[in-house]
């Protein structure tokens, strides 16, 4: 954010539209003037097109600090007051152990394995889950 | 000989044992053998007895002319430490404790002593008292050393059983499509917490399980720290996706949480794994019916 640091050239992270859920997929290091950006997007693209729920894929993501569960939090909390709900999906192991280590639970963050149990969470809010498991299908 | 002596005279006490325990080497491993220490560990042959009596004699005549006495580390015990860590732990296996193989090694005092004042008869009573001095400093070494080996062996035992422990003790059931189970067993420390969590987290991930079973039956006591670490654990699943079911906390354990003051209201606790597993199949919407009752649900 400081004019010190010469900006990459990292291009805003894409909010794709899937019908009334927004999909953010996020990769690699997310830079402060990118995770900045993206809020913004995400609140303006929930204005305008009436979204009712947003998906933050964090799969890529192998690393975390104190700043991006912060972003994921702001993210949600804004999502919120525009009255979409927020999932994070695929969040892996170590960046789970290192958030809670940090002290950072989330409390108020909808959380699913993969893309598809979130989208399947925001289309049926009810019922939560996906098609009868049957054992051994695996 | 005589000139051999005399040379050795003028050295320092230490070397003059040094010497001392060369020229005695025969005899010194003669009368060793039939110590106890030699005798029960080495009960095939009399003949292994004396080598291994010489093999420590010359151990020991390297360091006195070292003149490193005192030194538990010196070069020369290396050569013998694992012949030593043989046998202490041969006779703590024969069921001796540290004190006891100490009292053996120390036998080994008596008739090293005994050669050394035969042979200095005739030198000065001055002399005589400080070269004994040095023999038995080295002998008290030489037990420290025996000491030393047999403990780091058995912290070395200590270590391998630890990590056979981390690795066996924790491993992650699939109990139906989407479901994983966990159950610990023995007392739990932050190094298998952290174990317990990261297996459990990988699981999630490779068999995509919406829910994970942390049943703690086989916990014998949990102190706040425990139930911090089930905490840990419950947050982190839940971050991923999952959600993480607490089963067979046992009232006397109930009791304690309660006692401690722990707030676990943010965990799903069932009383045993059946019902933990009946929770996460209804929830997952395979609820289970007996054949009899339903029989709608069969078709």
């Amino acid at each position: 954010m400081t004019d010190e640091f010469s900006r990459p050239p990292v291009a805003p992270v894409p909010v794709l539209r899937l019908g009334d859920v927004l999909l953010v997929t996020l990769q690699g290091d997310l830079h402060d003037s990118t995770a900045e950006q993206l809020q913004q997007d995400i609140t303006e693209r929930i204005g305008s097109s009436g979204a009712t729920g947003v998906v933050i894929d964090i799969s890529g993501i192998e690393i975390v600090d104190s700043f991006l569960g912060r972003v994921l939090a702001e993210i949600a909390a804004k999502a919120g007051l525009l009255a979409a709900r927020t999932v994070v999906a695929g969040m892996r192991p170590a960046v789970a152990i290192t958030l809670v280590e940090m002290g950072l639970t989330l409390p108020g963050l909808r959380t699913a394995l993969n893309t598809e149990a979130a989208l399947h969470l925001l289309g049926d809010p009810a019922r939560s889950g996906s098609a009868v498991p049957r054992p051994g299908r695996r | 000989m005589p000139e051999h002596e005399a040379e050795a005279r003028q050295g320092s006490p230490a070397r003059e044992v040094g010497v001392f325990l060369r020229r005695r080497r025969e005899q010194i491993a003669q009368r060793w053998a039939d110590e106890p220490l030699f005798r029960a560990v080495f009960t095939v042959s009399r003949d292994e007895a004396v080598e291994a009596g010489r093999t420590v004699a010359d151990a020991l005549a390297e360091v006195a002319t070292a003149e490193r006495v005192v030194d538990p580390e010196a070069a020369g015990f290396t050569l013998v430490r694992e012949q030593l860590a043989r046998m202490a732990a041969s006779r703590a296996r024969a069921g001796l404790g540290t004190a006891q193989v100490s009292r053996e090694v120390d036998a080994l005092r008596p008739p090293v002593v005994d050669l050394l004042v035969a042979d200095l008869a005739d030198a000065p009573a001055g002399r005589l008292r400080e070269c004994e001095s040095a023999l038995t400093v080295l002998l008290g070494t030489l037990r420290l050393v025996v000491l030393e080996t047999a403990l780091s062996e058995g912290e070395a035992l200590i270590d391998r059983q630890r990590l056979q422990l981390l690795e066996v003790a924790t491993p992650v059931i699939k109990l139906w499509d989407g479901i994983v189970a966990v159950p610990l067993i023995g007392t739990l420390d932050s190094a298998r917490s952290q174990v317990v969590m990261e297996t459990l987290l990988e699981a999630v991930v490779d068999q995509q399980a919406r829910y994970a079973i942390l049943d703690i039956t086989g916990v014998p006591t949990v102190d706040s720290l425990v139930a911090q670490h089930l905490m840990k654990t419950v947050a982190a699943a839940r971050l991923m996706g999952a959600e993480c079911v607490v089963s067979g906390i046992r009232p006397a354990i109930a009791q304690t949480i309660v006692h401690l003051g722990l707030d676990l209201g943010t965990v799903v606790t069932r009383a045993s794994l059946a019902d933990a597993l009946a929770h996460a199949l209804h929830r997952l919407g395979a609820d289970i019916v007996h054949a009899s009752s339903g029989g709608a649900g069969s078709r």
